[in-house]
């Protein structure tokens, strides 16, 4: 029953998204906020991240967007009195603040007491020692990890584990020196390498269960005892590879009931033992060759895995996890999806789920590829099908990578060697490598021994690999053929290529045969009940199950997966626009693929579509829904590059038309509009070819900027120094084909502003204007933003809104509009503007309380925003100030060059919200993970053009009693100007030299900015990168270095506030 | 080969042809289990019936005999939407194609198995003829469908060779009305020692066996048809010895106590079913298969209370007999396919049989 001593609630969020903590706790935070609203409890939010749809007003009854630490939570506490804490919806870091906030004590104090799974059974699901003991109590074996420092240490524990054993050196970087010993003299070899490369003596000795299945189970638990299993999974990838980054399908498809069983059991054996009271994901290594197996780990939250879990088979967990903490016991919890069963089942699938991560290498072409246990990917997508074929076809469209298939055309040209040699390589590519050595004949049996990936698995791909064979050497199309692709999940667009036609042809022909997709629905129960929920997927059979209403409807274009550039941000926006249709009196239908966002959650719109956005699968969708509209605005650059299609289709695009975006996009169109309107840009061309390139940037005057046009987050963008310079970038470029042209600019090194902004067709609404604070050159996403702006004048501000009301005139925007300007030397250019919502509408929305993705979409209505109660123009400031923080996740990426450009290198943001900018400044570094010392040492050493620049922040530390180091240069150049610091020996000198300073971890912050043009400058790379992995701020830009000076500087004054943002 | 399904209300849905392709009239109903298809074509109470399995990829891993609850499979037939042509998995000793057509249960594949679970769920559970080839009589097959009449499969499976399963603790008597091997083991691993007797065996019998208790199995098909066993369990009951009957044997019991028992619409089959036990106010989520179940509005108080119930639908899931000397449930304890959840009955019921001892 309810407990009804629970009246008000602290939920703690998860923070920025970085990798290995992304949407997925946006999605289950939101949920367990709305439930728990539904039973009347009053519930605060804590979360440091602004682009959360948790952190709505609407969401939350009190909001706090701050540091998620101890002394953010103990105010917070102080000021709200709650009578209870949830801290398992946050991931792990949340998990962690509830338990320090309880063993600190400050919790019993204030008469707090933390709901759902308790403290002690967290601490014993956590803590290696605790956990062990329990596992040892219950008879489950874990996986065994022993310390050794010494050699004899390490072979008397190896002998006591058995060989294989793994051997991990402690603290090293990036993992290097470590291996697997399959004997002593092995063993002696890895180990000794690896007791000196730890920079603290030890070496890990684990048992080697690499190679092994890796399964995992969600399972809930009530405080009555009660236990079901939501979910089993089974990674495509052996254990080896993180399961963040691993192929994951659900329910496992390798094991017998008896494994099932006893894995399920093992499961529900633990979180009794635990004391688990909600969710809780378990991990396990089976052995395929026995009934063997070993407990990895157990999370008690909700996690990734329970998203897509809940995703996968409709079973809202975070949701029934709330109410469990509420006090109610599984059998009084209603199922969401059929309405008449109960939460107290277990959800059986009648489909097939695949999920893909989606990795970040296309943005960190340096980086290396190699998946390992440190997670990489910052998103994933899910596909639903029947078969699995099918399934993972319908990722692999979803990942948005220009790929359709499973044919990588970088692998045709290898020779038969060189793919059985890329099967050793467990990276990104691994399951399209898998496809060519299929085709090139290579035995499932061989490919399985390398690979050790399941045979089932690899079979499946046979059976991919074998339809691709057999299109392309039909004399003909048959019926049977075809229908047999689609059921596979071939696109069009792939049977045509395999076949030689065109994509039409295939479509004609398919529509023809009467081969269309029917949708079929994700019910929880495999149509035992009647569900009620309208979650569909499409596939190739009898009948169908979605039903065109006839009511007014507007079909919404999801943001897919979660990626550099394009992140929460859009989820936000497109969730907000099906709230704003749906008040409108719209049937709201939403297509999108990614499991861990709260849009593909099934009660926030009226349908869910969970597929692919292909033109191909979204037109499956239109042709049954024949909808009135559809919304390609708020999805980031994944709706706007489906805005032509869909128009095509028949349906109108809901606010600006994709003539007019195209008009945003194309350079030559745009700099008519630009001409016409009399505002100023940096001069630029396109071009196609390296030559026409070089011609163009001589004429425009170096330093250029290079970029692809029809991206987001600057994907594929360089500032150009010279010739050679912009011969590689745009070499680079033209790998992958390009349909449109590639643009080259002069590059203006000034002040950069933004706004985003409503325009209704007759007028603008600005909700305010943003200034960043690192000059151009860094992407507006890695940029620290203030809002509102500090130091532009009056004058320019006047001109940025002049030039944002006369621009949305001229592109005929209706609905949202993002501009971004450089000021420089009193004139405001205009960089680019995109007819979509952007990155900063979430914290531009919070911070001034516009809804403005609302405002968007009445405008798309045709209502005319005064009458909503905005005045067009911009809206008066607030008093308080937000700077937006970006936040990245280099230290998961080995090799990824780390210096901010222009592209887009950062994975989450946080927001530092106060009356003064220092305040806010201080907040968002706090946030964003940032140690401000109030006295400490820094590494200085800046490129030549940087020099005199960095000298004046170099005094200011010195004036603050900082210990300033220096290399060869900047030292030199110190001196000179009577700045007195050490000078360390450089890179590829004799030891101490800098690189060993900064791992001694005696550094509180390095200051490098690489010299321009050269992306990948070695001393300097390797100096960043360092630094990243002994986990040291290191500051990439002087304006960077200039604010974070600047919050030390203040730091005295410094008292913290926390501000409730539903107040502001 | 082709393949066509004709249900009894004239809806077809065609496929291909699997295991052994020899026309044949069933009873179809459908499963909702993800896994344990060895157990489940194994299991005698699918005797006769036409099964559809509602998860799409079946063979997965292929048959291994060590998961086979009874000598052979008893399905009529085997309807699925996709058939794995090779099993992976370390102890699988044939792939499932191979095994229908050497077991001859004939089966299809490519069928939406999904329209086809909604369309049974819709109509409830009907009799269906399944034919293979190029040359169908749809007409003939669905005079097949309308005039196959349900009879009881319990003859058929029941094992008369007087099997007995040694062990040093509780003496069970159990009355075979198509056992699971499952529940056998989770006898004999409590140490308990088995005998089986037929499903006519008398009372008579049993009593002069002299047994710590009796088990009444699992079984096919609808309870009332089983006569005689009705008889002899009613003086069982009345003897007083510890009684644990399980699925058909929980029905049985139920009837030979004055209770009634109806046909579900389309039954429970499935490992996923959630049942609450009264006095401890707990669910457990249980394997089941029955497609009859007690009403419980005929379950007279003062013979014997409800102890479980369906979550899923309120229905009858199991019995406590007042004497406090027999307990019955409609699902299945031994799983095989399924959870593990309810395997305490058996020690319930090995103490129970303690307390005879005493």
């Amino acid at each position: 029953m309810r407990d009804q001593s629970i009246k008000k609630v602290v939920i703690i969020g998860s923070g920025p998204i970085i990798i290995g903590q992304a949407a997925e706790f946006d999605y289950a935070g939101t949920q367990a906020c709305r439930a728990l609203k539904e039973e009347g409890v009053q519930v605060v939010l804590v979360n440091s991240n602004p682009a959360t749809i948790m952190t709505d007003k609407m969401i939350a009854d009190h909001v706090y967007i701050e540091p998620l630490n101890l002394t953010t939570l103990k105010r917070v506490i102080e000021i709200e009195k709650p009578d209870c804490i949830l801290p398992t919806l946050g991931g792990q870091n949340a998990l962690n603040l509830g338990i320090e906030l309880e063993e600190s004590g400050f919790l019993k104090e204030h008469n707090v007491r933390i709901i759902g799974t308790s403290a002690q059974t967290i601490k014993r699901a956590e803590d290696r020692e605790l956990f062990k003991e329990a596992m040892e109590k219950i008879h489950q074996p874990c996986a065994e990890s022993r310390i050794a420092e010494t050699l004899e240490e390490c072979i008397r524990e190896a002998e006591e584990i058995g060989y294989p054993v793994i051997v991990r050196p402690a603290y090293t970087l990036g993992g290097t020196g470590g291996g697997i010993a399959n004997n002593q003299e092995e063993l002696v070899e890895i180990a000794s390498q690896g007791l000196h490369l730890s920079r603290v003596g030890q070496v890990l000795i684990e048992r080697s269960i690499a190679g092994w299945k890796e399964i995992e189970y969600e399972v809930m638990r009530d405080g009555k005892g009660n236990c079901i299993a939501v979910c089993n999974m089974e990674n495509l990838d052996p254990v080896g590879v993180h399961t963040g980054d691993s192929i994951v399908v659900a329910p496992c498809q390798t094991l017998a009931d008896k494994e099932t069983q006893m894995l399920r059991t093992a499961a529900l054996d633990i979180i009794t033992e635990l004391g688990i009271e909600g969710g809780c994901n378990v991990q396990y290594a089976l052995n395929p060759e026995s009934f063997e197996y070993v407990v990895i780990e157990v999370n008690p939250r909700v996690s990734r895995s329970s998203a897509l879990a809940s995703k996968a088979t409709g079973y809202p967990i975070a949701k029934v996890a709330s109410k469990i903490a509420l006090g109610y016991s599984l059998d009084e919890i209603e199922n969401a999806i059929t309405k008449k069963t109960f939460a107290c089942f277990e959800p059986t699938l009648d489909y097939c789920v695949v999920k893909i991560p989606k990795w970040p290498f296309d943005k960190f072409t340096y980086a290396t590829r190699k998946l390992g246990t440190q997670m990489k990917a910052t998103g994933e997508v899910m596909g639903i099908a029947p078969c699995f074929e099918a399934a993972l076809m319908k990722s692999i469209r979803s990942l948005e990578q220009h790929m359709d298939d499973l044919i990588l055309p970088s692998l045709a040209s290898l020779s038969e060697e060189e793919v059985k040699a890329r099967l050793y390589e467990v990276d990104d590519r691994r399951i399209f490598v898998v496809a060519e050595a299929l085709r090139r004949g290579i035995s499932t049996e061989r490919i399985h021994k390398i690979t050790q990936i399941d045979r089932w698995f690899i079979d499946r791909i046979e059976t991919i690999v074998n339809m691709e064979q057999q299109l392309h050497r039909a004399p003909a199309l048959t019926e049977e053929l075809l229908k047999q692709a689609k059921e596979l999940g071939f696109p069009d667009q792939t049977i045509a290529k395999l076949t030689g036609k065109t994509e039409k042809a295939i479509r004609a022909l398919r529509e023809g045969f009467g081969i269309k997709a029917v949708f079929k629905m994700v019910d929880t129960c495999a149509a035992e009940f009647d569900a009620e929920t309208p979650y569909y997927y499409s596939c190739y059979g009898e009948t169908t199950e979605a039903v065109n209403s006839g009511k007014k409807k507007v079909l919404v274009i999801g943001s897919g997966p979660i990626r550099i550039g394009q992140g929460i941000e859009f989820d936000f926006c497109s969730v907000h626009s099906v709230w704003a249709f749906h008040d409108m009196g719209y049937e709201t239908i939403i297509v999108n693929n990614n499991p861990e966002t709260v849009s593909t959650d099934f009660d926030v719109s009226d349908k869910l579509y969970f597929e692919p956005l292909t033109p191909e699968d979204v037109r499956n969708i239109i042709e049954l829904e024949h909808p009135d509209g559809a919304v390609v605005q708020f999805g980031g650059q994944t709706g706007i590059k489906l805005a032509k299609d869909i128009e095509a289709m028949g349906v109108p695009v809901f606010g600006t038309s994709p003539d007019s975006i195209d008009e945003a996009e194309d350079r030559e169109r745009f700099d008519v509009i630009l001409n016409k309107c009399k505002i100023p840009r940096a001069a630029g061309t396109t071009i196609f070819t390296v030559e026409e390139g070089i011609a163009a940037a001589n004429k425009i005057g170096y330093p250029v900027l290079v970029r692809p046009s029809y991206v987001l987050g600057g994907q594929g963008m360089h500032i150009a120094m010279a010739d050679k310079d912009l011969a590689e970038y745009i070499t680079a470029i033209n790998q992958t084909t390009q349909e449109h042209p590639i643009l080259i600019d002069k590059y203006i090194m000034g002040t950069e502003a933004e706004v985003d902004a409503v325009c209704d067709g007759t007028g603008v609404v600005i909700p305010g204007i943003m200034e960043h604070v690192e000059r151009a050159g860094v992407h507006s996403g890695d940029s620290i933003s203030v809002y509102p702006p500090q130091t532009i004048a009056p004058a320019m501000q006047k001109k940025i809104i002049r030039y944002t009301i006369d621009l949305c005139r001229e592109l005929h925007v209706i609905g949202l509009m993002n501009i971004q300007f450089i000021v420089k030397d009193d004139e405001v250019y205009v960089i680019e503007a995109n007819p979509r919502s952007s990155r900063t509408v979430p914290y531009i929305s919070k911070i001034t309380g516009i809804p403005i993705v609302p405002l968007a979409v009445a405008a798309i209505e045709g209502k005319k925003l005064p009458e909503l109660g905005y005045d067009y123009g911009l809206q008066p400031p607030k008093e308080t100030i937000a700077v937006k923080m970006p936040v990245f996740s280099f230290e998961k990426i080995y090799g990824a060059d780390i210096n901010l450009g222009p592209e887009m290198k950062s994975t989450g943001e946080v927001l530092g919200i106060a009356t003064k900018y220092e305040e806010a400044l201080t907040k968002a570094f706090i946030g964003s993970g940032t140690h401000l010392p109030r006295k400490g040492r820094a590494i200085i050493t800046v490129s030549d053009v940087d020099k005199a620049e960095a000298l004046p922040l170099a005094r200011r530390l010195k004036a603050l009693n900082w210990e300033l180091f220096t290399t060869g240069g900047t030292g030199r150049y110190f001196a000179q100007h009577g700045v007195e610091t050490t000078t360390l020996r450089k890179l590829g000198e004799e030891h101490p030299n800098i690189l060993d300073e900064i791992l001694s971890g005696r550094v509180d912050v390095v200051i490098n900015t690489p010299s321009k043009g050269s992306a990948h400058h070695r001393d300097g790379f390797h100096i960043r990168r360092t630094a990243i992995e002994a986990r040291i701020p290191c500051l990439t830009s002087l304006d960077t270095a200039a604010a974070y000076i600047r919050c030390i500087e203040m730091l005295d004054h410094h008292e913290v506030s926390v501000i409730d943002i539903t107040k502001i | 080969m082709k393949a066509l399904l004709m249900l009894e209300d004239g809806t077809k849905y065609e496929g291909t042809g699997i295991g052994d392709c020899r026309n044949v009239v069933c009873e179809v109903v459908f499963n909702t289990g993800m896994c344990g298809y060895p157990e489940l074509l194994t299991d005698p109470s699918y005797c006769g019936q036409a099964v559809v399995m509602t998860y799409p990829l079946i063979g997965n891993y292929g048959v291994c005999y060590d998961d086979a609850e009874s000598s052979r499979p008893w399905v009529g037939a085997y309807i699925v939407h996709s058939l794995t042509p090779h099993g992976s998995n370390f102890r699988r000793d044939m792939n499932l194609d191979r095994y229908l057509l050497a077991n001859h249960i004939p089966g299809m594949e490519g069928v939406d198995t999904r329209a086809l679970t909604r369309h049974l769920r819709e109509r409830g559970t009907m009799r269906g003829a399944l034919s293979f080839g190029d040359s169908i009589d749809e007409e003939a097959m669905l005079q097949a469908a309308r005039s196959y009449r349900l009879t009881s499969h319990v003859p058929l499976v029941s094992r008369t060779d007087g099997r007995f399963y040694p062990g040093e603790g509780a003496k069970v008597a159990m009355i075979d009305f198509g056992v699971k091997q499952s529940i056998i083991t989770s006898l004999t691993k409590r140490g308990c020692s088995v005998q089986c007797f037929p499903h006519d065996a008398d009372f008579e019998d049993i009593r002069q066996y002299a047994p710590d208790g009796v088990m009444l199995t699992n079984g096919p098909d609808d309870p009332q048809d089983c006569v005689h066993a009705i008889g002899e369990i009613r003086k069982l009951l009345d003897y007083g010895i510890p009684t644990f009957a399980i699925c058909l044997g929980h029905q049985l019991m139920a009837l030979a106590t004055g209770a009634q028992t109806e046909r579900l619409k389309y039954g429970h089959r499935g490992i996923n079913h959630p049942v609450k036990e009264l006095a401890a106010n707990r669910v457990y989520i249980t394997s089941q298969n029955h497609g009859y179940v007690v009403r419980g509005e005929t379950v007279d108080p003062k013979v014997a209370e409800i102890s479980f119930v369906s979550m899923n639908d309120g229905s009858v899931e199991g019995l406590n007999y007042q004497n406090g000397r027999a307990f019955s449930v409609q699902f299945h304890p031994e799983a095989a396919p399924g959870p593990k959840d309810t395997a305490f009955l058996f020690d319930r019921f090995v103490s129970l049989m303690g307390g005879n001892r005493e």
